[in-house]
Order: C-alpha cells, then structure tokens, then sequence
C-alpha cells in the first residue's frame, strides 16, 4: 500500500453533501418550537418600551422574553473572550438588549412559537418604542467622536496598541527617499450560505442539556453555555453538526442566542431551535476589513525599506466581545515576506454604531497585505524600478531562517517566521503569469485598442496557532478505526485528511477509517477551527495518537505472534512479521485481544475471554490500558508560518470602465501537502473571496446606520461567472515545528486579493488605486478626476512591466 | 422571512381564476412563476390577504408564433421563450433579451408575462415591450381589454393593470422587413439586474440608408424609456452614422437616478455607451 499522505484523493464528504445527504441544523429538529427575534430598527437607541400585548394573540405564541425576564448570568453582558492589556474599554452587549441599543439588528425581544411562521407573525406585532441617540457611522466620524457609541468611552477607542522594533521616524527621516500617503478598504462579511443556528433539547429526567450549533467551537460553546445557565460542563453536550461554511463568523461565540436557546429549551421544557434567515445575518452577526492606514515609509534608491510607519484605524463595530485579534493580526501580518527596517505600528480600535467586527477568512491580513503591497508598489513607481525587483531586495532569504520580526504576534507569542523560499517562490511566480514578457503583451492589446494591467502582492500567514487541539484514535472489533478531534468542520474536507494522516500513520485501508470532528461527547478538549490550524493542530494530535495506538498494536500482536514488536510491520489492516507474511495477525483481531474480557457477545469477543486466551499465570491479563485506542494532544511552540504571492492581469473597458480578470496565478507554500487536491480548492475558493473583496463587496451603510444592502441582491458575492481560471503552483517548504511539517492552508487563497486587483488596474489605468473594493462606476469617476487633475496619476507603473 | 398568513387560492381555468379575483379584489395577488412576488412576501415587503395561484390554468401555458407576431400566455415562462427557435426567427430580440434574465433556474421558473406585470423598470422585457410597441392582454369577469406598452408601464413596479384583472398573455410584433435588433447591458454580475441596458431596433429604406432607429432603456427612468434617433442620424448609411451624436442625444433625454451600484452620471454614461453599441450592431444586422 502506498502511504495516503500526500495523494490528491477525491473528498470522501462530498458524494454525501452533494447529493443533498448533509444534515445541517435546520435539517434538524422538525418539531422543535421556533424562535424569532424583534431587532433593532435603529442604530442608537434608548429602549422607552416595550408592549408584548398584541403578539399575545397570535396562536401558537408560546412565549415572549425581553431582558428583564433573563435571570442571574443569563442576563448579564456577553463574555469578552479575549480580553488584552490594550483593550482598555472592551465593550460586549447582553443577550438581549438592556436599555440602549448600539447598532441595527441588535436583538431586543425573544419570541417562541408553534414554529418560525408563527414565531416571525408575533414578533411583527411586539411594540418596542425606541427614543433615538446620535448614531456614529463610519471610521472618521468615529475618530472624531462628536458623538460616543458608548458613554464611558471616550472618543470611541476601545483600545490602542502600539509595537516597534526601533526609533522607525528617525529611520524615515534619514532614508533618501520618504513616501506619505492613506490607505482605505471597506467592509465585508464572512457570509456563510448556512448563517447561524442553534437547537437545544433539554432532557428533565437526566437534568442534561444537548444543543446542537452551527459552530466553529462546539467545545467552547459548551463552556459558555454552562458557565451561563449555571449547568455542570458534564450535563452539557454541543454538537456542531454539517456546518455549511463558516469562514470565521462562526468562531464567535457564545452568540446570544447561543445562549439564550438553551436556556429557553431548559425553562420551558420543550426542544427550541433557531435558525438564522440572511437578513439577520447581514444585520445581527458580524463583519470585517473596514480599516483606514495612514502610511510613512524611508527607502534607498533600488527600494529597500529603511523604515515603516503605519497608523490604523480599525472599525470594530459597537461590541468587542472578540478582543482586538483582527487589528493585531494586520498591525503584525502586513510586513509579509519582507524585512521592513525600522518598523513602527499603532492602531487605534474605534467604536461605531454598526455591527460588530470579528475574523473572517484572513482575518486582518488582507488590509495588512494591501497596505504593504500597495507600499511595495509605490516605492517602484516612485523610483522607476520594475516592481517585482523592488519587492525582491526586500525579501527574507531562505538561509536567514528562523527569521525574528520583533514583534508579538496574536496568540502572545513572538512574530519569528520558521521557514520559507521566498526568492524562489517569487522567481515561480512570475515565470507562471509571465511576468516579463507582460510588456509585448499590452503592446499586442493595446494595439486593439484594449487596456491592460499586471498585478503581484505577496504574503505570509501565520498558521495553526494554539494553545493545542487533541485526537482520538480508536480501533474496534471489526478493524474499523475511530478517529476524533474537538474541532469542527465547515466543508474543508477534515473527513478526508485526517482519515489520509491516520492511514498512512497506522497502516490501514483509508475506508476504514471514519472521523468525528466537533461532537463534544466524542472528545471535549479543543479551541476551535480558526486561523487555518485545524490540519496543523488535530492533523498533529491525530497522527501522534495514531502512533500510539501503533506502537500498542504492536506490542499486543508482538506477543500473539510471538514476535520482536520492532520486527513487525501494519500493512492493509493487518500486523505481519517484516519478510513473513505468514506470520500476521489482522488488526481487529488485535484489538479483541487488547481488551481482556469476561463476557462474549461474538465469535471475535470470544477470542478474548478469559478461557479463550492463553498467557503467564503469573501476569495480570491487562497491561496499561485496555482497548486498541491512544489519545494524544499537540501544542505548538508558536504560529508556524504559510506563504503565498498572487499575480493577475486584469482587463479595463476604456467605455464602461468595467474590470474583467484575464488570468489569476497563485504561488503557494503550506508546508508539506497532506492533499494537493484539497489545497487547490481551499485556494480556488479563498480567491473567490478575495476577488469578491476587491471588485464586488461592500456593506453599504448611510448616515444613519442603516446597512442598505442587507440581502444577496444587493450584497454582491462573485458568482462563478465572475471567477476566472485559477492557475496554481506548489512549494513544500517543511514546517520544522511540527511532527508532520505543515502548515495550514485555508485563509491563504483570500488574503492578497484586493491588493494584487488593485495593482492591476492602477497598472492598467495610471491612476492610482487607494480604496478597495472599486466598483465600474467609482473606476469612471476616477478617470473623471484623473482627467480633471483630482486624482493622482501614477508616474511610471504604465511602463514598469515592460523590459 | 417566513411570509404573513395568506389565503391560497388554486384555480383551474381561467373563469375561476377571474371570478376569485373579482371577489379578492385588491387583497389579491396574482401568483405566477413567484420568482420577484415570493421574496416580497418573505421579507414582508408585500402581504397581500390572497394569493391566487394561476400555475394550473393550463389555457395559459401557451407561445403561438405567426407572421404578425410572438403571442405569450401567461403561464410561459422565460426558458420556453428563449428556447423556441420559431419565436427567435419572429422576433429575434426576445431571445437577446431573455439571455440577461436572471439565471437559467430563475427563468425555468419565471415567467415572460409575470415579468411585465410586476414591471420593474430595471427588467429587460419590459423595455423590449416598449420598443417593439407590443401590448398586454387583461381580462376580468367584466370582460377583456388590450394594453398597449407605452399605457401599460406606469411608474415603478406599478402596471396599468387594475384589481380583479389578470394579464392573460403579452403580444410581441415581429420582425419588420429590413430591420435589425441589438440588446445590450451593463451589470454588476453575470444575470444581475442592469445598471443600464439597451435594445434597439433599426430599420433601413431600400437604399440602405436608416429609415427609423428607436432605442429602448431599462434601470435609467421610472419605465421603461423609448428614445426615437431616427432624426439624430440623418438618414444616413449606417457606415457614415455619427453613433456618437446619438449616444450624446440619448444621455441629454434622460434623467438617470443613482443606486448603490452606480452614481447617475456613470449610469446616464453607460447608457450612452450602450446606445452606440446597439445602434450599430442593429443597423448592421438590418442590412
Ligand atoms: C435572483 C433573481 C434575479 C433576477 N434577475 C432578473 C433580471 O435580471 N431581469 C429581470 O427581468 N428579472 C429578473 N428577475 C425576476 C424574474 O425575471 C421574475 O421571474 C419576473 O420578474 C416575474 O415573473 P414571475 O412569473 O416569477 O412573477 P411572480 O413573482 O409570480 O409575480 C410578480 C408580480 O407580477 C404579478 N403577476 C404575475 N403574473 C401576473 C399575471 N398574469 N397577471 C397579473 N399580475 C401578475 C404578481 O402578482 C406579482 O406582483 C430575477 C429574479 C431573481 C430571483
């Protein structure tokens, strides 16, 4: 048998999750009662009242809470999860308003009905009067801070972090050259196909509680819910089931209705559930990327960076209930592949009377990679230097590994990059798109009377972070192997990789294998699926637990075989003596006789009762533990750290002004690939995000907080009309930090979208391009003012390309 | 967006379908492929007391194809249009417009004559309507009257329809000889709404100069807007056109509003744009 790890096989979930098999949570519980939920209509609001009268008479109205009804933790404020030293007005909101309300959407009253109909009809006919507060909307307004989300926030700063690896003005001051200038990108969304959704059955006999969540974290969820409703962890189980995408939305938690679903299912005796519709989504769960970066930059006449200053602004919505990861990641992450000089970062978290602002896929690094890419290309402009050439004397190269930024990175731990080829993968990169023969290319188009643009941006993530995950491997009677892990799984193709990491490492028919991921009854220790870390963090703990339980089989087949353990050898399922392959004994065998038993139930029990199996009198029957299973946790010394470099021509239309993508090329280094197959669509589908990012999404809010695109029709995500043909090469640049050398993969395809899209049409226009994302008819307004002398030209980028 | 309580009525022939909406009235709404009327009521955007489901009146599942014309019953939906070939020979502007409609599922499900009713001045057939001056038919159990397309659009989202009445087909005139069609937009994604389109329809006289050149809009007015360029292009052959002037025409005779989507100068741009683009293509097509 040849090894499954590193074999591009076919996703073993996708046959059932294709053909309509999935059970996703609202497949879930068909005679559950439903919830629905008043939310607010406006921004800012004082709550003056609330009359439940009319909905009463709806039939099949069962229940109508407001937060006076919420007792003890129930209703105090949402937990903040991850609380920093920086944060020092961290602001979280309660299950359901007290009081003011901080942005639209924020749930205000709990209906329960019949069902969701029923639920929906009631909570139409709940009056809440709201006496309305000066609402703050958009990041200038909030630096201004005329007007507070909070009133015990002063100027809206929920926290101001500042990092530096020296005196970064005094670097600037001194370099030759000085670059000025802001940056700004807008507002996204994770959007999930699948939102939100809980379901929760309380069992009285038991006095236990089992909730099912379309969660990131089924483990975490559980430790809030029974912090919250004063429930002993062990008479909690949460159980994340089919997730239909999550893409970072889903790691908050305990949402309030997380919180509030079971603890309605518990009071009224009675299984509720909730599933989010997708205005709720746009509205009531969160967003990311708003950030505004003004930037200072030195650097000598070829380009190197002497010195950086960047100062953010972070929009984060009118909560924080998820720290300030996002904005640490971008103040962290933007250096990419390159060592800055001097480098200086501040950020500022402001409050604003919208929804709040948590990861989503790249979580931070997308601003980061357009602030320095767009840096990158500034500096070639400036000086006349192609600007592939300046990004490669700023690269760290392969020998200066591991490689220290100085910096502290998300997780508390130093920014120190463990491994790399950067110059190789920037030398791939532009060979794939055909970086410099671009020239004779737009000479050709251009001729036609077509314009077009060449873009690069490069990156580096940093991957499968900690604290640790666990895994749970478990052979039976019948030679089928159990795996399980706490983390859950959102359609990345867990099934499929872990099952490949536990075939190869133990030695069996990768259809033997069958993987639990995110059932807390199965395994209760784990943090989550985020920040691409579930193939480094359970990837590692599944294959250490996988060795375990080899070297245990084979100690148990060593004495049935009689045989030396370091003589045998697992192929197919079965332990055989190296050079003997009559001398084997299958591994279900193995483990009946792993496990001494007194009762049993079948022929192969039988094999292991106590007149069945022979042996020393002298001995106990049971030596360690029984059963053919190991569990093992992994625990990484820090982040290890993926790479990638993007490069896409785009097309302009001089009429319309609209942007097509010709060709997308990826460069990407994930460390050793346990499935190329899986990469590539982990890939196809993070650039499908960030080409959404770059030229279609937005959340459009007015002056008054109101999200006026709250729906798919408005909301524009990029069908698969709007994707070109994604070209893609590999680099396996093995992780030293970890047993099986990788790192993760999944945010990766997202993160350089805006700024290699933006590097292409400021090639292709001459005009430059400082807001992202651009739509036709922002492009024309900016030929417009290109035209009028209002917006700046470039000075050489038209040209930089060609030899 | 679970919809408000309705009542849901299932007529089989169009007698009983007329008669339950003389008796709903104006609490009724017609229910054909619910491709733009089920996203109303699910975001209670419309909550209407009745629905009256017109998808078994088989009498209106008809497209009859003659020389006069391309007659479509009510109950056909857009991906049989665009599908027949005979039509297409007709009237080959349906087929052009029909391809931006939506999606292929959505037009599997929606249908020609629903699309004119609910009259969104951002749908393409509504438009071609408009420039091919075809009409409406309506019936109600007072009797049956004709519409013609300049009476029928009337503001946005609003048709000349009155309560109680049923549009029971639409009627697209053919092809005149020596004419060419053109259909052209501009949207955000691939089957989007527009935010701008055009169609035109250009005739030209027996010395292959252009005899009539009419442009129709759709997402630039509150209707759709019917520009005549005829006396813009000077009767000329299309090749000495000056395209230019009439797109500049167009942009001049229109009052374009802005969206999240696009600003109203880009969008009256655009619409330029388009005019040249379809102008051209037309004439070229009508020699
Ligand atoms: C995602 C999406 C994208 C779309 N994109 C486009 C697009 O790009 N261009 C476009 O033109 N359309 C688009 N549509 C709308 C689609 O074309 C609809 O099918 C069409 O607008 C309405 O047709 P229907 O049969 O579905 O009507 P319904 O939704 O059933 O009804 C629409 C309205 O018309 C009334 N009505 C319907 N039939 C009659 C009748 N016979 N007599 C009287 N009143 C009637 C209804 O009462 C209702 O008010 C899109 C729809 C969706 C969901």
């Amino acid at each position: 048998m040849t090894s499954m790890f590193g074999e591009p096989i076919v996703r073993r979930e996708d046959p059932r999750l294709i053909t309509g098999q999935g059970r996703y949570l609202d497949d879930l519980g068909r005679d559950a009662l439903a919830a629905a939920f008043v939310r607010s209509p406006h921004a800012h609001a004082r709550i003056t009242g609330i009359d439940v009268d009319d909905a009463l008479d709806v039939d099949g109205l069962v229940a109508v809470y407001t937060w006076e009804d919420l007792p003890g933790r129930v209703g105090e404020r949402l937990p903040l999860l991850i609380p920093h030293p920086a944060l020092t007005h961290g602001r979280t909101a309660y299950a359901l308003a007290r009081d003011v309300v901080r942005h639209v959407g924020e749930p205000v009253v709990m209906v329960v009905a019949r069902d969701r109909y029923l639920a929906e009809d009631a909570a139409e006919r709940v009056r809440v009067t709201y006496e309305p507060l000066p609402p703050v909307v958009g990041i200038e307004n909030a630096a201004n801070a005329a007007e507070r989300v909070h009133d015990d926030v002063p100027g809206n700063v929920g926290a101001h972090l500042v990092q530096q690896t020296g005196d970064a003005d005094a670097a600037i001051s001194a370099a030759p050259h000085v670059l000025e200038f802001r940056l700004d990108i807008e507002r996204s969304a994770s959007m999930p196909l699948e939102g939100r959704g809980v379901y929760a059955r309380w069992d009285a006999d038991d006095e236990s509680l089992r909730v099912y969540s379309s969660t990131q974290t089924s483990t975490s969820v559980r430790m809030a819910i029974a912090a919250r409703l004063g429930l002993s962890a062990a008479k909690v189980e949460v159980i994340a089931p089919d997730v239909g995408g999550g893409f970072g939305v889903k790691i908050m938690h305990p949402w309030p209705e997380e919180v509030l679903i079971p603890w309605a299912a518990r009071l009224l005796g009675r299984e509720v559930k909730w599933a989010e519709d997708r205005r709720e989504h746009f509205i009531s769960s969160a967003h990311e990327r708003g950030q505004v970066q003004h930037v200072r930059v030195g650097f000598d006449d070829e380009g190197r960076l002497l010195g950086l200053d960047v100062r953010i602004q972070h929009d984060h919505g009118a909560y924080t209930p998820y720290g300030i990861i996002v904005p640490i990641i971008t103040s962290t992450q933007l250096l990419g592949p390159y060592k800055p000089g001097v480098y200086r970062v501040e950020f500022t978290s402001l409050y604003t009377n919208t929804v709040i602002v948590t990861p989503y896929r790249g979580a931070g690094r997308p601003q980061g990679t357009f602030c320095m890419e767009r840096t990158m290309d500034r500096i070639a402009d400036e000086l006349g230097l192609d600007r592939a050439a300046v990004r490669e004397v700023n690269l760290i190269r392969p020998e200066e590994f591991p490689y220290d930024q100085g910096l502290i990175f998300q997780d508390g731990r130093p920014l120190i990059y463990d491994s790399g080829d950067y110059p190789e993968m920037l030398r791939r990169i532009k060979e794939l798109i055909g970086w410099d023969d671009f020239g004779a290319f737009r000479a050709e188009a251009e001729r036609n009377g077509r314009r077009v643009g060449i873009g690069l941006a490069c990156y580096v993530e940093g991957t499968g972070v900690g604290p640790y995950e666990g895994g749970h491997v478990e052979v039976d009677s019948s030679g089928r192997v159990h795996v399980a892990t706490g983390l859950t799984s959102q359609g990345q193709g867990h099934q499929t990789v872990f099952a490949q990491i536990v075939a190869s490492e133990l030695g069996v028919p990768i259809d033997d294998v069958v993987v639990t991921t995110g059932d807390t009854r199965r395994f209760r220790y784990a943090v989550g699926t985020f920040a691409s870390r579930a193939a480094v963090m359970s990837g590692n703990a599944i294959a250490l637990a996988s060795r375990k339980v080899r070297e245990k089989a084979l100690r148990v087949a060593g004495e049935a075989l009689e045989a030396d353990p370091h003589d045998l050898e697992i192929v197919d399922g079965v332990v055989r003596v190296k050079g003997n392959v009559t001398a084997s004994i299958p591994l279900r065998t193995v483990a009946v006789l792993s496990n001494p038993l007194r009762y049993a139930f079948d022929d192969a029990t039988a094999q292991a009762t106590q007149f069945a199996v022979g042996g020393s009198m002298d001995e106990p029957p049971l030596t360690g533990e029984p059963g053919l299973e190991g569990t093992e946790y992994y625990s990484p010394p820090r982040s290890t750290f993926a790479s990638g470099m993007h490069a896409a021509i785009v097309e302009t239309d001089p009429d319309t002004a609209e942007v097509r993508i010709l060709r997308y090329a990826v460069l990407h280094d994930c460390g050793r690939l346990i499935n190329p197959r899986i990469v590539e669509g982990q890939i196809h589908g993070g650039v499908a995000q960030g080409i959404g990012g770059a030229l279609y999404e937005r959340m459009v809010y007015d002056a008054d907080g109101q999200l006026l695109n709250a729906s798919f029709m408005d909301f524009l995500m990029p069908y698969a009309t709007e994707i070109p043909h994604v070209e893609t090469g590999h680099m396996e640049t093995a992780s030293p930090l970890n047993p099986l050398g990788i790192k993760g993969a999944g945010e990766a395809g997202v993160i350089p979208g805006s700024a290699v899209i933006a590097a292409a049409i400021e090639d292709a226009e001459g005009i430059r391009i400082t807001r992202m994302p651009i739509s036709p008819s922002e492009l024309y307004h900016l030929r417009l003012e290109a035209a009028a002398g209002t917006a700046e030209r470039t000075r050489h980028a038209r040209s930089a390309a060609i030899p | 967006m679970k919809p408000p309580p309705f009542d849901h009525h299932a007529p089989e022939t169009l007698e009983e379908a007329l008669e339950v909406l003389a008796r709903t009235g104006e609490d009724a709404k017609v229910l054909a492929g619910g491709q733009s009327l089920i996203p109303l009521l699910n975001m209670r955007l419309a909550a209407p007391a009745h629905l009256v489901d017109i998808n078994r009146v088989a009498s209106l599942d008809t497209l009859e194809v003659t020389e006069e014309g391309v007659r479509i019953g009510a109950l056909a939906r857009h991906a049989r249009v665009e599908r027949s070939a005979q039509a297409a020979a007709t009237q080959p502007l349906l087929r052009a417009a029909l391809r931006h409609v939506a999606h292929p599922v959505i037009r599997n499900r929606g249908t020609v004559v629903g699309s004119l009713a609910h009259a969104d001045p951002a749908a393409e057939l509504p438009a071609v309507l408009a420039l091919l001056e075809g009409t409406v038919e309506a019936a109600s159990v007072a009797g049956r009257r004709t519409i013609g397309a300049a009476e029928f659009f009337a503001g946005p989202l609003e048709s000349s329809l009155r309560p109680g009445e049923l549009a029971t087909g639409a009627f697209f005139p053919a092809l005149p000889a020596n004419a060419g069609i053109a259909f052209a937009e501009v949207a955000r994604r691939h089957g989007d709404y527009a935010m701008a389109g055009a169609a035109a329809l250009v005739t030209v006289d027996e010395d292959q100069r252009v005899s009539s050149a009419r442009v129709a809009y759709l997402s630039v007015a509150a209707t759709p807007l019917v520009l005549d360029l005829t006396g813009v292009l000077e009767r000329r052959p299309p090749v000495t056109c000056d395209w230019a002037a009439a797109a500049a025409y167009a942009r001049d005779h229109m009052d374009t509003d802005e969206d999240i989507h696009a600003s109203a100068e880009y969008r009256r741009h655009l619409a330029g744009v388009l005019t040249e683009r379809v102008l051209r293509a037309a004439a070229q097509q009508a020699l």
